[in-house]
C-alpha cells in the first residue's frame, strides 16, 4: 500500500459516511490513524444498514421468544419449531435503494440476498414472497420500476427454482423517488441440523466458496444509508450484479457440505461482504482470524485491498471448516464448478489481521469493532392524533359504483400480471397459489419427502395507517397478518419485520419509527406471535421527501393438514355469507375515502387485539371442524370488496343485504379490524358457535347467480372481471 | 419397469418429475448427474425442467452438447423413450432430436400459468391414459416457450401426426387467446418421427395431486407406466 493511499483526510472520512465523533472513537479504539482501507472497514461495519445504531435502541424492546423459537433475531434468519424434527427458517429484507437505481438487478440480488440467509442456516428455500411499494401510476418513472423489479424477482427465483408464492403490491406517491423491494424467502431445515455463524476452533481453516469477488456493490452498504438526491443515478455502479444459477449451484453444494458435518459456522457474504461476515463470525466465535486476500478468487486483476473487503458481488459464503475436512468440501465444490479457496484461519488474538501482496493491509480488533459500534437515542416526536371521521362526514356514493371504482383502483385491481411472471408452482408444494389471503405450502421433509403439513405464509402493512397513527398502524399491520394466515386455517407462529422509514435524525420521522415498534410490540405480545428475524431500512428519503412509514410484517403460521386449508373462492350457489366480527363502520383512511373522494384523512381503524384474538381463534377452529366452505379476511376496501373478491375466485355470484339502522357506504365499505366474511353451508352451526365464543356475528347474504348484488341492486361479475383484471395489464401497456 | 432423470447444474424441476414418476410407476426414477458417463438402462429418459448451465448461450444449448445427451441420444435412437419437459423440450431441439426451436415468449415475459391441452392422439406409448380429444389441464412456466419452426416443418408435423398436444381453451379449441407464449399453430408439444421421443412446454408433473394443481398430467404419467415398455 503506498503512503498516499495510507493517507485519511477529513474529506475522505466524511465521504465515508462517518461523523466527526465517529472518527474520534475509531482513533481511541486503534490508539492510531486507520488506514484508508481500515476507514472502509469501521465505515460499513458502522453503516446504519450494518449496526442499526439508530434503531437497536428500540429494537430490543420487541419480543423475541416464544415456545416454538430455537433462534430469534441476531443470526442470518429466525428459526421456528414446526414439529416432525423439522424447523421453519425465514426472514424478510429490503432491497430498496439498488432497486430503485437499477430496477432488475436491485430486485434480484434482493432475492439472492434473503434465499442465502435463509439456505446459510441449512433450510432449503422452499417459498419467495415480497412486498413492494412504487410511485404514483401517473410518475413518469413508475411503469418503468414496476417491470424492472417485477422481471427481476422473477428472473432470479425462477432460475433457481424457489417459488414466488404470493406478496404484495401498494402504489403511492409518497413512493416515487424511493420506492420498497422487501424480499421474504421461508426455508425448512431439520431442526437438530440448523448451521449457525459463530466461528470457533483455533487454527481452523477459514474457507470461501461461491463466485469471484469483483468491484462490484463497493459500498453499498454505506449507500443504503443515505438520503437519495438528484444525483442517484450516478451510484449505478453500487449495485451488484446477480447470477441465479450460481445460486442455485450453491444452495446445492452447501446443502451437501452441510450433511457431511464438515462445517463448524457459516455465514453468506451480503451487505459489506467480507468485512461484515468475517468480522461476524469471529465476534460471535470470540477469536480472531487472519486473511490473505491474495488467495482470495478474484474476477479481475489489480483489485486493492479496500476493494477485496468492500466488494458486494454477490453468490459468496464464507465457513470455518474443521481441520482436515478441506479437500472433501473441495471435491464438494469443484462437482458444482464453485470457486473455493483457503482464505485464512482463525486464532486466538482477538484480532482481524489482513494481509495482501504479504504486506499488513490491515490490523484491527473484532469485538470492538462490531460491538462497540455507535448506538443513537435520537430524539423524536410522536405523531400527532388525527380525529375519528364519523360516517356522516362522508358521501355516499350508490354502492355498485363504488365497487367498480374501487376493484379496479391500483390498489385493489388483480395482481395476476405480476404473479404470472413468477414462478409460484414449482417443486410442486403450492396448496394456495397467489390472489388468496396466505400462500400455502405443503412442507418438504427431509430429502424432499413430502409430509402431510403445510406453512401459510403472508406480508402486510397499510402504510397509510401507520402515517396517520404508527403505533396503531403498525398493530393492524401485525393484525393483519395475523389474520390471513388464520384465514387459510393455520396457526400463526412468528414474525419478521422489515421496518422501511426516512431519515431518522429528523424527529418526527424517528417518532414514526419508534411508534411502529410500539405498535409492532403490543401486537405481537397480545398475539403470542415473536419477532424472529428482521431488517431495518432508513433513509429512505429523496430530496427531503419521506416515505410512508413502512413497516413491512412478514409471518408464518402451521397447518397440521395440507388438505385442511380454506381459501377464498365462493365456488358453490347456495351458501351463507356470515360476517364475523364488529362493524362500527369507519372510514378514515378508508381507500373508499381515498379513491372515490380523493380524502387521504383521518384515523385509521382502531385494533382491538383482544378482539382480534377471540374472533381469529373461532375462525380458525371453524375451518379445522370443517364448517366453512369458503374465508376471507377484511381489510382494504372493507365488505363488499372482499365479497366481491370471493365471488370472482369461485365464479359465482353473492348477494348482500345492509342491515337496518346503518350507514351503509360506511357498513360496506368502512375498514373496522379483527373482521372475516366466511360462507358455510350451515349458517347456524357457524352462528351457535360465535355466540359460545362471545364473537359478534351476522348472516349478512348468501351465494347464487352471476352477480354481486347488494339490496337488489347487481353488477354483473364479467363486467367486475373486466375492471379487476384490466388495470394493471393495461396500464404496464400503457394504456 | 426403470427410469430415469438427468439432472443438470441448474436442473430446478427434478423433484417434481421425481415424485410424479414414483407416482405412476411404484419405484422412484434413478436420478443421474450430468457427468456420469454410464447412463443405467432404463425405460424411460426424462430431460426434466429448469436452466441447464444457466442458459446463458440458448435455452437448453449447453446441455445439448453435454456428454451424457450423446448417450440419450443413442439410446433415442436405439428406440428407448425420452421425455423432455420444458428445459428438456429445449434441450431435445436444440440436439436436433426434435425439430424446430423454442423461442422466447411473444410478450417477451416469464408466464406461469395454467393452460389446457389437447391431446391429438392417444395411440402412442406416452399417452394411452388419455382418449384422442381429449382436453387436459396443466402449468406453463417458461421465459422461452414460444415454438418455431418453417412451414414446411409444421406441415409435416401436423401430416405426420406428430403433433402432441396444442395449447387449447377448455373445450378444445386451439384459439390465440389459449395459446400462452405464440407458439405456431399452437403447439405445445412434438414427437420425433418413430414416436418414441416426445417434448413438450407444459409441466404435467405439477398436475398429479388433486390438491395441488389438479389431476391433469396423471394419465400422461400413467399411461407411460404402461405404455414404454413395449420398445426396444
Amino acid at each position: 500500500m503506498d503512503a498516499q493511499e495510507n493517507h485519511v483526510t477529513p474529506d475522505i472520512i466524511a465521504g465515508h459516511g462517518l461523523t466527526s465523533e465517529e472518527y474520534d472513537k475509531i482513533l481511541e479504539i486503534l490508539g492510531r490513524a486507520p488506514n484508508l482501507t481500515e476507514l472502509g472497514v469501521f465505515s460499513v461495519m458502522w453503516s446504519e444498514h450494518c449496526s442499526y445504531k439508530s434503531s437497536k435502541k428500540w429494537l430490543k424492546t420487541l419480543p423475541t421468544d416464544g415456545p416454538r423459537v430455537i433462534c430469534g433475531p441476531g443470526e442470518n434468519a429466525g428459526v421456528v419449531d414446526i414439529g416432525d424434527g423439522l424447523a421453519a427458517i425465514f426472514k424478510m429484507e429490503s432491497h430498496n435503494h439498488p432497486s430503485f437505481i437499477e430496477p432488475y438487478q436491485g430486485a434480484a440480488t434482493g432475492v439472492g440476498g434473503i434465499l442465502r440467509d435463509v439456505f446459510t442456516m441449512g433450510a432449503r428455500p422452499v417459498a419467495n414472497m415480497n412486498a413492494l411499494r412504487f410511485g404514483d401510476p401517473r410518475h413518469p418513472r413508475t411503469r418503468h420500476l414496476v417491470a424492472g423489479v417485477v422481471a427481476g424477482i422473477g428472473g432470479y427465483g425462477n432460475c433457481v427454482g424457489v417459488p414466488t408464492v404470493g406478496g404484495e403490491t401498494n402504489f403511492h406517491t409518497r413512493y416515487d423517488g424511493n420506492i420498497l423491494v422487501n424480499a421474504m424467502t421461508v426455508g425448512i431445515a431439520e431442526a437438530d441440523g440448523i448451521f449457525y455463524s459463530a466461528a470457533t476452533g483455533t487454527g481452523n481453516p477459514v474457507v470461501y466458496v461461491g463466485s469471484k469477488t469483483g468491484r462490484d456493490g463497493i459500498h453499498g452498504a454505506t449507500m443504503a444509508s443515505a438520503e437519495f438526491n438528484e444525483d442517484s443515478e450516478e451510484k449505478r455502479p453500487t449495485v451488484q450484479v446477480g447470477d441465479p444459477f450460481t445460486e442455485k449451484l450453491l444452495i446445492e453444494a452447501c446443502l451437501e457440505l452441510m450433511a457431511t458435518g464438515a462445517i463448524v459456522a457459516i455465514q453468506d457474504m451480503g451487505a459489506a461482504g467480507l468485512t461484515s461476515s468475517s468480522f461476524e463470525m469471529a465476534s460471535k466465535g470470540g477469536v480472531g482470524v487472519e486473511l490473505d486476500l491474495d488467495q482470495v478468487p478474484a474476477r479481475e486483476d489489480g483489485m486493492t485491498a479496500y476493494e477485496f473487503l468492500l466488494s458486494e458481488s454477490q453468490e459468496r459464503m464464507l465457513m470455518v471448516l474443521k481441520p482436515g475436512s478441506e479437500e472433501r468440501a473441495r471435491a464438494i465444490m469443484e462437482k458444482w464448478e464453485l470457486d473455493f479457496a483457503v482464505v485464512g484461519h482463525l486464532t486466538d488474538t482477538g484480532r482481524m489481521v489482513v494481509r495482501h501482496h504479504g504486506e499488513i493491509a490491515a490490523d484491527l480488533p473484532i469485538d470492538p469493532l462490531a460491538l462497540a459500534s455507535p448506538e443513537y437515542d435520537r430524539p423524536w416526536v410522536p405523531a400527532p392524533k388525527q380525529p375519528i371521521l364519523a360516517a356522516d362526514e362522508v358521501p355516499e356514493i350508490a354502492p355498485p359504483d363504488a365497487l367498480k371504482t374501487l376493484m379496479g383502483c391500483p390498489d385493489l385491481a388483480s395482481r395476476r400480471w405480476i404473479w404470472e411472471q413468477y414462478d409460484h408452482l414449482i417443486m410442486g408444494d403450492t396448496v394456495q397459489r397467489p390472489g388468496g389471503d396466505a400462500a400455502v405450502v405443503r412442507i418438504q421433509g427431509a430429502n424432499g419427502a413430502v409430509t402431510g403439513k403445510a406453512l401459510a405464509i403472508t406480508t402486510d402493512v397499510t402504510p397509510r395507517y401507520c402515517l396517520a397513527d404508527p403505533e396503531e398502524g403498525a398493530k393492524q399491520a401485525v393484525a393483519e397478518a395475523w389474520r390471513n394466515l388464520t384465514a387459510v386455517g393455520a396457526t400463526p407462529l412468528a414474525v419478521t419485520d422489515n421496518m422501511n422509514f426516512g431519515n431518522p435524525e429528523k424527529p418526527d420521522i424517528m417518532g414514526q419509527f419508534v411508534g411502529c415498534v410500539n405498535g409492532i410490540r403490543r401486537a405481537c405480545e397480545a398475539l403470542d406471535f415473536p419477532v424472529v428475524s428482521g431488517n431495518v431500512s432508513l433513509y429512505n428519503e429523496t430530496a427531503g421527501t419521506a416515505i410512508l412509514p413502512t413497516p413491512a410484517i412478514g409471518a408464518v403460521g402451521l397447518l397440521d393438514r395440507y388438505d385442511g386449508s380454506a381459501g377464498i373462492a365462493v365456488r358453490d350457489e347456495g351458501l351463507s355469507l356470515v360476517l364475523i366480527g364488529g362493524t362500527s363502520g369507519h372510514l378514515g383512511q378508508s381507500l373508499y375515502l381515498r379513491e372515490l373522494l380523493n380524502r387521504e384523512e383521518g384515523a385509521p381503524p382502531p385494533v382491538d387485539l383482544a378482539a382480534e384474538r377471540r374472533n381469529g381463534d373461532l375462525v380458525r377452529r371453524l375451518i379445522a371442524e370443517g364448517k366453512v366452505a369458503a374465508c376471507h379476511d377484511l381489510s382494504d376496501g372493507g365488505l363488499l370488496v372482499a365479497a366481491a373478491e370471493m365471488a370472482l375466485a369461485g365464479n359465482t355470484g353473492v348477494s348482500i343485504g345492509v342491515p337496518d339502522g346503518v350507514a351503509a357506504h360506511a357498513w360496506l365499505f368502512g375498514e373496522d379490524q379483527a373482521r372475516y366474511l366466511i360462507a358455510a353451508g350451515d349458517a347456524e352451526a357457524v352462528l351457535s358457535a360465535a355466540e359460545s365464543a362471545g364473537v359478534t356475528a351476522a348472516e349478512i347474504g348468501n351465494s347464487g347467480g352471476d352477480a354481486v348484488t347488494v339490496d337488489g341492486a347487481p353488477v354483473a361479475l364479467d363486467d367486475l372481471r373486466r375492471i379487476h383484471e384490466s388495470w394493471l395489464p393495461g396500464y404496464m401497456a400503457g394504456s | 419397469m426403470r427410469t430415469a432423470v438427468i439432472v443438470f447444474p441448474g436442473s430446478n424441476r427434478e423433484r417434481d418429475m421425481r415424485l410424479a414418476l414414483g407416482g405412476s410407476f411404484g419405484e422412484d426414477p434413478v436420478m443421474v448427474w450430468h457427468r456420469d458417463t454410464d447412463l443405467p438402462k432404463a425405460d424411460l429418459i426424462v430431460l426434466p425442467g429448469g436452466f441447464s448451465y444457466g442458459d446463458y448461450l440458448r435455452a437448453g444449448a449447453m446441455a445439448a452438447n453435454s456428454p451424457i445427451l450423446r448417450e440419450v441420444k443413442a439410446r433415442a435412437d436405439a428406440g428407448v423413450h425420452v421425455l423432455g419437459v420444458c428445459n428438456g423440450f429445449q434441450i431435445l431441439t436444440e440436439t436436433g432430436l426434435l425439430p424446430g426451436a423454442l423461442m422466447r415468449n411473444a410478450d417477451l415475459r416469464f408466464v406461469c400459468r395454467d393452460v389446457h391441452l389437447k391431446v391429438e392422439r392417444a395411440d402412442t406409448a406416452f399417452t394411452g391414459g388419455f382418449r384422442a380429444g381429449d382436453v387436459l389441464r396443466c402449468p406453463v412456466a417458461h421465459h422461452d416457450g414460444n415454438y418455431f419452426a418453417d412451414a414446411g416443418t409444421l406441415d409435416a408435423l401436423e401430416g405426420e401426426g406428430r403433433v402432441a398436444v396444442r395449447y387449447c381453451d377448455e373445450t378444445g379449441a386451439p384459439t390465440e387467446a389459449a395459446n400462452p407464449n405464440g407458439s405456431q399453430r399452437n403447439i405445445a408439444g412434438i414427437y420425433n418421427e418413430r414416436l418414441n421421443v416426445l417434448g413438450m412446454m407444459p409441466h404435467p408433473e405439477d398436475a398429479v395431486h388433486p390438491l395441488l394443481g389438479g389431476l391433469g398430467g396423471k394419465p400422461l404419467f400413467d399411461g407411460m407406466a404402461a405404455g414404454v415398455g413395449d420398445a426396444a
